[in-house]
């Protein structure tokens, strides 16, 4: 089930454009920074249901990363915005449900619902932003190549590479039948059940003939059946710097509350 | 319906990541065993047609609403269930990283849940046999009826099942099935009707293109994939289950029971996560690491809210103050490393 695709049509070939930058993170092997982004969200899942400023510290990763690779972040925050529904749905039953209070503030009591409602939340902007990134870092290209270096098998990189390619090309072709369609009923009908059939299938009979188009295309130009993927980059200090400095600076927020003892200090040295 | 990170926890989502690692290592061998080239292009096609199938919508007449094509159930009639259960991977697989649709440590869950029942159930068990040999007109829409909505239920319960077993959402087992099961019946239903139109449409307008591209190594009906994928999984749920036991003899249908009181229910959720977050803390890459949560987590907070460690007006208020900083911080030293990164 995917919501409002044909508005994020568009952003897909973004994410690509981003990847494309040159800056410190981009020239990172890409295992290192899907090694990272693994790593972080475990460790932000890993914290207990209650969680809400324990994780705060953690915001630092998101940050750095979008600052240090430049990245926009109108579109990310976007990106987040269409995928909040989810999250939202189901953590909002958390206060509805669990009413029993576990802190106060002030005399406001908080009860637990609502705090592991906001654990949630924060842990929605942590885990998918860190995802975000590693794309727009990354690029495609590279992740997969990277990924099939850690072990994904071959024909799964290669599905994922040629899916994304002609997603585009597919994709195009699908809007504009779509859109033909709409113009042929003056925007007063929408699409009923036996043309949307109809179009699909004619889609899928499309679709079908490209791929073989594309592989008569493939078997002209020498294709024996492997594919090749481009040349991978090398893995250096940098690299285990990035992944070995990021992963004890997760598991030290995890192991001490950092924000627990910044606001006992504050407070205490305060009032 | 596409689990996301936050909902996950990291002994479910790696547990489910697992599972579908396996698979897929072995659908690729499949897939590699049946030496046909043209596959590649047709499979990276194919899953280009779900993406963008699902970007057009038909309006359902008298709800008002729309619906779409979900795709597991045609992919598996066109490519068989191996290669049929890759392309849906590599779907969400993109889905989770461009659209943040469904999150990364949800990736296994969310392939499973979408990809396991069309492809490795609903096809080979109930689609073939349904459409018969002879593939009538009546009976490919049945089959494509009965074999989407059945796949579609197994699927919202395996996110039901995950999110419990997560302990994260607080929504109890009961009230979650009741809504999943339903809304997962109407996207079945509009989720076969649009399956049987497509491959009817096909049939007619070009019937040699159901075969086409298909090698015969990947469409042969085999039940052992279906037998070990189901072993897998009852071996997991058969142990969760055991840890249910273990806390509460009858843990199993309290939740599934009618929720009378709801300490009842709290307790048992946390029986359940206390018992993965064990299982985590021993399966952690570092000792100690879920040590913190263990202790956290063990405490039936339901049942003795005292026993809650910090009902203390003076912490929460320090806990505010100093989440509130920290995320400051964190973002001053983000933007600060920047400098450093790009100095380096």
């Amino acid at each position: 089930m995917m919501s409002g695709g044909a508005a994020n049509f568009l952003e897909v070939g973004r994410m690509d454009e981003l990847a494309r930058l040159d800056s410190p993170v981009h020239r990172l092997d890409a295992r290192a920074q899907a090694i990272t982004t693994i790593v972080f969200i475990l460790v932000v899942m890993s914290f207990p249901r209650y969680a809400v400023s324990a994780l705060m510290p953690l915001f630092v990763y998101p940050v750095a990363l979008i600052a240090a690779g430049n990245l926009p972040v109108g579109v990310l925050l976007r990106k987040l915005a269409v995928a909040a529904p989810f999250a939202l749905f189901v953590g909002i039953f958390n206060p509805l449900l669990d009413h029993h209070v576990v802190t106060r503030v002030g005399s406001f009591p908080v009860t637990g619902g609502w705090l592991s409602f906001f654990s949630i939340m924060v842990r929605f902007l942590l885990t998918v932003s860190a995802a975000l990134i590693l794309v727009s870092c990354t690029g495609i290209n590279r992740l997969c190549a990277g990924m099939e270096r850690m072990g994904m098998p071959r024909v799964f990189a290669i599905q994922i590479l040629f899916l994304y390619r002609y997603f585009f090309v597919v994709g195009d072709e699908g809007l504009r039948m779509k859109r033909s369609v709409e113009i042929r009923c003056a925007g007063s009908r929408k699409l009923g059940f036996r043309v949307y059939g109809h179009l699909i299938g004619q889609l899928l009979l499309r679709a079908m003939d490209r791929a073989q188009r594309i592989y008569r295309a493939m078997v002209a130009r020498g294709f024996d059946g492997e594919i090749r993927l481009m040349e991978p980059t090398r893995a250096g200090w940098r690299e285990a710097v990035f992944v070995g400095g990021w992963t004890a600076l997760f598991l030290a927020t995890r192991i001490w509350n950092v924000a627990d003892g910044l606001g006992g200090w504050l407070t205490r040295s305060g009032l | 319906m596409h689990m996301a990170d936050a909902l996950v926890s990291p002994a479910v989502g790696g547990t489910m990541w697992a599972v579908t690692a396996g698979l897929m290592a072995w659908c690729a061998r499949k897939v590699k065993e049946a030496r046909d080239d043209r596959l590649i292009p047709m499979m990276g096609v194919l899953g280009a047609f779900i993406f963008t199938a699902q970007m057009i919508n038909f309006s359902i007449p008298v709800t008002g609403s729309s619906g779409h094509l979900g795709g597991g159930l045609i992919l598996a009639v066109l490519l068989g269930p191996y290669a049929a259960f890759l392309v849906i991977a590599s779907v969400l697989a993109v889905q989770s990283l461009f659209f943040a649709d469904g999150g990364l440590l949800a990736l296994g869950c969310n392939i499973f849940n979408l990809g396991f029942a069309p492809a490795f159930i609903a096809y080979p068990l109930l689609y073939t046999l349904v459409a018969g040999k002879d593939r009538t007109r009546a009976r490919a829409w049945a089959a494509a009826m009965v074999a989407a909505i059945v796949g579609l239920q197994l699927g919202a319960f395996g996110v039901v099942l995950e999110t419990k077993l997560s302990g994260i959402s607080e929504l109890p087992f009961r009230t979650f099935v009741l809504i999943m099961q339903p809304i997962h019946l109407a996207i079945g239903i509009v989720e076969g009707l649009v399956t049987a139109a497509v491959v009817a449409f096909v049939a007619r307008a070009r019937p040699e293109a159901l075969a086409l591209g298909v090698p015969r190594a990947l469409t042969a009906r085999s039940l052992r994939p279906v037998f070990i994928g189901l072993l897998v999984v009852a071996a997991i749920l058969g142990g969760v289950a055991s840890w249910f036991a273990s806390t509460h003899p009858d843990g199993l249908e309290w939740a599934m029971a009618k929720v009378t009181g709801k300490e009842e229910v709290a307790g048992v959720e946390d029986g359940v996560h206390a018992k993965l977050a064990g299982v985590q803390a021993k399966t952690a890459f570092l000792p100690g690491y879920g040590f913190k949560k263990e202790r956290d987590a063990g405490k039936p907070s339901g049942t003795d809210p005292e026993s809650w460690p910090a009902v203390d007006a003076g912490t929460s208020v320090s806990g505010l103050v100093g989440g509130f900083l920290a995320f400051i911080l964190a973002v001053i030293i983000g933007f600060a490393l920047k400098t450093r990164m790009k100095v380096a």
